[in-house]
């Protein structure tokens, strides 16, 4: 592993004018090609904090070092191995996708030549090639969601953070963002994620830090977080829910409808003898699945610990 | 690859860019100055002007007018291209495609004022052309007339950056252009000389820096001033010094662009 590492987040604080404390002195490090999620509510930070990354926000105090350079210190230096996908659209609309890509090249001092070919290979591989003479504004939500992709890539940086980049994307889009996205951190760029889509944070994510109200209230690696989760909830489709539930020891049996039930048991439950239970009851099961995705249920007890300030188990 | 040819890039970028942008909406910012222009020739110049006879050694009032129409355009021209361009900019937010890539607020600064000026210099160009229409004009000393145009045009491509940072909507960008910069260019000499302004309003004029751009012109182009050319060229030299160092000071400090 590279001795240094793509982001060091030391001890950032951040004050609006308005007195809001966005950030409280926050700490974090990602290792290089790592693929890393940043999640927290509506603002809790995330954005401040890729700000102040990408040198649109001034750090109250302390610093972020990408790849060992300051973004305060030596800003041009630090920006060239960034690229950013910001979480509102933000290129000129009455331009074209070629022409985007190639100035956003050229601001970072690549040769038109070189920007040309760059701009052809990611339209390409984000699949807006054949709208790359159209006026930006002409584009559907999604592929202008892709084209600040295929923009970020066009100084080919190591660190690439993508700020919500599939909100209000459809799920075939999102897949093929997030295939483009998989490649460019298996051919070695660090990736940092924001997403509200639990799940995609789960399934691509190596490593994870929860943000709330401006601090870190969890930083590891997705695996032992998701071993923290010590309670799952079941939703069943069955035959039919008698009037009244049976008491199952470890299981809290809850009637969503007629024809569906939820059970909340531990982990360690075993679901062998939930269904003999179940079945010795005449309920009879004919599908399963879980109610919400692991990550999601964790996320939402983390956040609601820091507001309660009351300890929970995970 | 060196910083200065990554600068070089980046410059050649902001500064084609702003280029393509003044010819793809040439009717927005070529054509409506010519127009107007045009009426101000027939207008003030032929049919008033052949009334008022000859003004300030000898000139035909269209004679003495026309070089301060130019410098009237250019101004106005490059100040209206950046104050707009650059607050589209902040206003779509494409302004952050700039602010975090490593290139230095100078750059960025320059390729703006590049641009402003190059709208600047073709609308001088086109109003001029016009003119000799209507009749014969000789440059007296090209290298003020040039010298003048290019420190009149930074002027106002510098005022118009640092308008359009402090500007939070459309309307504080047609502020100054109503509020100051109109005022200042009819009272700046364009029409009149101010010699023939009775005191106090002759030394209230010598504090207005549109009444030195215009003359230097003038001064290029009829061999004639109001002022002293020397101090002419100082004054807009220090201008722009100023103006430059204000604005790339409010960049560092992100005024108006960051957080």
């Amino acid at each position: 592993m590279n001795s240094v590492p793509a982001l060091v987040v030391d001890n950032l604080r951040k004050t609006y004018g308005n007195g809001v404390e966005a950030l409280k002195g926050i700490s974090l490090t990602v290792q290089p090609g790592d693929f890393f999620a940043l999640l927290g509510p509506n603002g809790a930070g995330k954005s401040t904090l890729i700000g102040i990354l990408s040198s649109l926000v001034n750090a109250s105090e302390g610093d972020a070092r990408v790849f060992g350079v300051s973004v305060n210190r030596q800003r041009n230096e630090a920006m060239k191995l960034i690229g950013l996908v910001p979480q509102e659209i933000n290129f000129n609309q009455f331009e074209k996708p070629f022409d985007i890509c190639v100035n956003e090249a050229g601001f970072y001092g690549i040769p038109r030549k070189i920007a040309a070919e760059r701009a052809e290979k990611y339209l390409k591989e984000l699949r807006l090639w054949d709208k790359a003479q159209m006026q930006a504004r002409t584009l559907s939500g999604g592929m202008k969601r892709r084209l600040m992709i295929a923009r970020a890539m066009m100084n080919e940086p190591k660190l690439l953070i993508l700020d919500e980049p599939t909100a209000g994307v459809d799920i075939e889009i999102r897949r093929s963002m997030w295939q483009f996205v998989s490649g460019i951190n298996a051919a070695g760029t660090t990736v940092i994620l924001t997403t509200h889509y639990l799940e995609e944070a789960e399934q691509l994510c190596r490593n994870i830090a929860i943000i709330d109200h401006g601090t870190i209230v969890e930083n590891t690696t997705m695996k032992q977080l998701l071993s923290k989760l010590d309670v799952e909830t079941f939703v069943f489709d069955v035959a039919g829910v008698p009037g009244e539930l049976p008491a199952l020891p470890g299981v809290t049996l809850r009637r969503v409808d007629e024809h569906t039930l939820e059970a909340e048991m531990a982990r360690t439950h075993d679901l062998n003898s939930l269904f003999s239970a179940l079945t010795a009851r005449g309920i009879t099961v004919t599908s399963m699945r879980n109610k919400t995705n692991r990550l999601e249920e964790l996320f939402v007890r983390l956040v609601e610990h820091g507001r309660n300030g009351t300890e929970q188990t995970a | 690859m060196s910083n200065a040819s990554a600068n070089l890039v980046a410059l050649n970028t902001v500064t084609r860019r702003e280029i393509v942008r003044i010819l793809r909406i040439w009717t927005q910012t070529l054509i409506p100055p010519v127009i107007t222009v045009t009426l101000y020739y027939v207008i003030f110049g032929k049919l008033v002007g052949s009334r008022i006879g000859s003004i300030d050694g000898g000139f035909s009032y269209m004679e003495y007018i026309v070089p301060g129409l130019v410098m009237m355009n250019i101004i106005t021209s490059s100040y209206a291209n950046i104050s707009s361009s650059f607050f589209g900019a902040k206003f779509q937010r494409s302004v952050e495609e700039m602010l975090v890539s490593p290139m230095p607020h100078w750059i960025m600064l320059l390729g703006y004022v590049l641009g402003a000026m190059t709208r600047g210099l073709i609308v001088g160009a086109l109003v001029l052309l016009v003119a000799l229409f209507f009749t014969h004009l000789h440059l007296i000393h090209p290298l003020m007339v040039l010298l003048s145009v290019l420190l009149g045009s930074a002027i106002f491509s510098l005022t118009g950056f640092i308008n359009a940072i402090y500007a939070r909507k459309f309307d504080d960008v047609a502020l100054v252009p109503t509020f100051v910069l109109t005022p200042l260019t009819y009272l700046g000499g364009v029409f009149y000389s101010v010699k023939m302004l009775p005191e106090p309003w002759q030394s209230i004029s010598r504090a207005n820096p549109i009444l030195y751009m215009v003359n230097a012109f003038r001064y290029g182009v009829l061999g004639i001033s109001d002022v002293q050319v020397g101090v002419a060229i100082v004054v807009m030299i220090g201008f722009v010094l100023m103006l430059t160092a204000f604005a790339l000071y409010l960049l560092k400090r992100g005024v108006g662009l960051r957080s």
